[in-house]
């Protein structure tokens, strides 16, 4: 939980909210931007790397330290535990439009 | 095995490694005299586990767990709390999948889910308030854990809970701060504590300077440290380098990501949510003064504690723990987890009594996980 994870943000979802959609390990999930935003638009943000916590993108970090991050967190085995807590939550949120 | 060779960089760590060897040797340090040094971070308790790194680091070098993991010291009237909330009607909590296996005193949120009450896991705050827009019937409560790490997400969530005037939708406020306890554990007289290895994702947010005390009033070096594991050599042997030339001071080994001053947003974001408690239990540890955070009072209608008439502090307080679990004095450090009893018998990540069992940041699921009892058996 307090590792957090790398992600890539791909997708500006709900400007208003701060709102981007980020890519993890091949998932896609939204995530609120508000901590690493600077001035310049949102869209700005498209491509930049940060660590992801619980939703919120908390710190940019480049490309490199992705990576490494990554494999830190693969061989703990909390890369999985994140990925699969995003997708039961999605499965659940799916299961509650109904 | 040799567990430098799953470095990513094996020959860089075999230098730092014996870099510390050296320093440890220079300040006379030995296995009957060891220098204490504590990682305050659960993630950092599990990383020197996975790689072994306190069995690659000399016997002059003892690792200390610190009270870094957020269910592990979470205390057992607050999950007694959390559950007597869920099972009111009406209810939908939500809450990180770590925290429904921490044992309550009547049940576990997990048992309580199986019991029948409406509890979800969610992977963010954000997903709560995404259930409470699409349950407007129900109330949707959150249960807020954690560290400055998490603090600021249930913070922000609050913020836009309060501006979509979301009117069904709170918080259960658990989240406590890294600063208070350590100071705690250096005023008590059996901790004997030589330096420590400080969160990086904490001081992501907070930055290093809410360290500057452990340097200044307890002359005690402390080194910010990332979580791969040559950062967490690295680190340890800024530390040793600091003990050696007599420094005490806040150093900062994982600036990549962690920004001296912390991050603003995060910081303003916290600061108009929270306001500090007065005290705050601490499984193991008591209670804290100025530990725990509250929802202040202009947010009153985001926090449970208002909505269900549950005060910190109201209730009766049970705060021992389950018969024969001893995880308030693995806790302190005044035993190993294998010298608890229950370890591994009435005990186990699969059904956990005490909290340290629980979550893969707790010393005691470490060392269930990696074998740290039979490691130190065979030595």
């Amino acid at each position: 939980m307090c590792l957090g994870i790398p992600g890539r943000i791909v997708e500006i979802a709900d400007a208003a909210r701060k709102l981007a959609i980020v890519e993890v390990m091949g998932v896609r999930r939204q995530v609120n931007v508000a901590c690493i935003m600077k001035d310049e638009p949102l869209e700005s943000l498209i491509g930049t790397w940060s660590l992801i916590h619980v939703g919120f993108a908390m710190s940019r970090i480049d490309e490199r330290e992705a990576a490494l991050t990554l494999d830190v967190l693969r061989q703990l085995g909390e890369a999985q535990e994140e990925i699969e807590a995003m997708r039961a939550t999605e499965r659940m949120m799916m299961g509650a439009v109904q | 095995m040799n567990y430098t060779d799953e470095f990513r960089d094996p020959v860089a760590a075999r230098g730092v490694l014996a870099a510390i060897a050296r320093v440890v040797d220079e300040i006379g340090a030995t296995k009957e005299k060891p220098l204490h040094i504590m990682e305050i971070c659960g993630g950092h308790t599990h990383a020197i586990f996975r790689y072994g790194l306190d069995k690659l680091t000399p016997p002059g070098l003892e690792f200390i767990h610190g009270p870094g993991c957020p269910v592990c010291v979470l205390p057992m009237s607050r999950i007694d709390e959390c559950v007597d909330i869920a099972e009111r009607p009406g209810v939908i909590m939500t809450t990180f999948g770590d925290a429904m296996r921490v044992p309550g005193r009547r049940k576990s949120m997990m048992q309580a889910k199986a019991d029948g009450a409406d509890i979800r896991m969610v992977y963010s705050p954000l997903d709560a308030l995404e259930l409470a827009r699409r349950h407007p019937d129900k109330e949707v409560v959150f249960f807020g854990l954690g560290f400055e790490t998490t603090t600021p997400s249930t913070a922000l969530t609050i913020l836009q809970a309060h501006a979509d005037q979301q009117t069904n939708f709170s918080i259960f406020c658990n989240h406590i701060t890294v600063p208070p306890p350590i100071k705690a554990l250096l005023d008590d007289p059996f901790m004997v504590l030589d330096g420590f290895v400080g969160p990086g994702h904490v001081s992501m947010v907070i930055g290093i300077r809410p360290y500057d005390f452990i340097a200044r009033d307890y002359r005690k070096p402390i080194v910010v440290a990332g979580f791969e594991p040559l950062d967490l050599l690295q680190s340890v042997l800024m530390v040793m380098e600091q003990i050696r030339d007599g420094r005490a001071e806040v150093e900062n080994q994982y600036s990549r990501v962690v920004p001296d001053d912390g991050n603003p947003v995060s910081i303003a974001a916290c600061h108009e949510v929270y306001q500090p408690r007065p005290t705050f239990e601490w499984r193991g540890l008591g209670e804290i003064d100025a530990s725990g955070l509250r929802i202040r009072d202009k947010y009153a209608a985001f926090d449970a504690e208002v909505k269900f008439g549950i005060g910190y502090g109201t209730g009766p307080r049970f705060t021992g723990e389950q018969d024969g679990c001893r995880c308030g004095d693995v806790m302190t450090g005044r035993i190993k987890p294998h010298a608890c009893p229950q370890f591994g018998k009435g005990c186990t990540p699969e059904m956990p009594l005490g909290a340290l069992m629980v979550s893969s940041e707790g010393a005691c699921a470490a060392y269930h996980q990696y074998g740290g009892f039979q490691l130190e058996v065979a030595e």
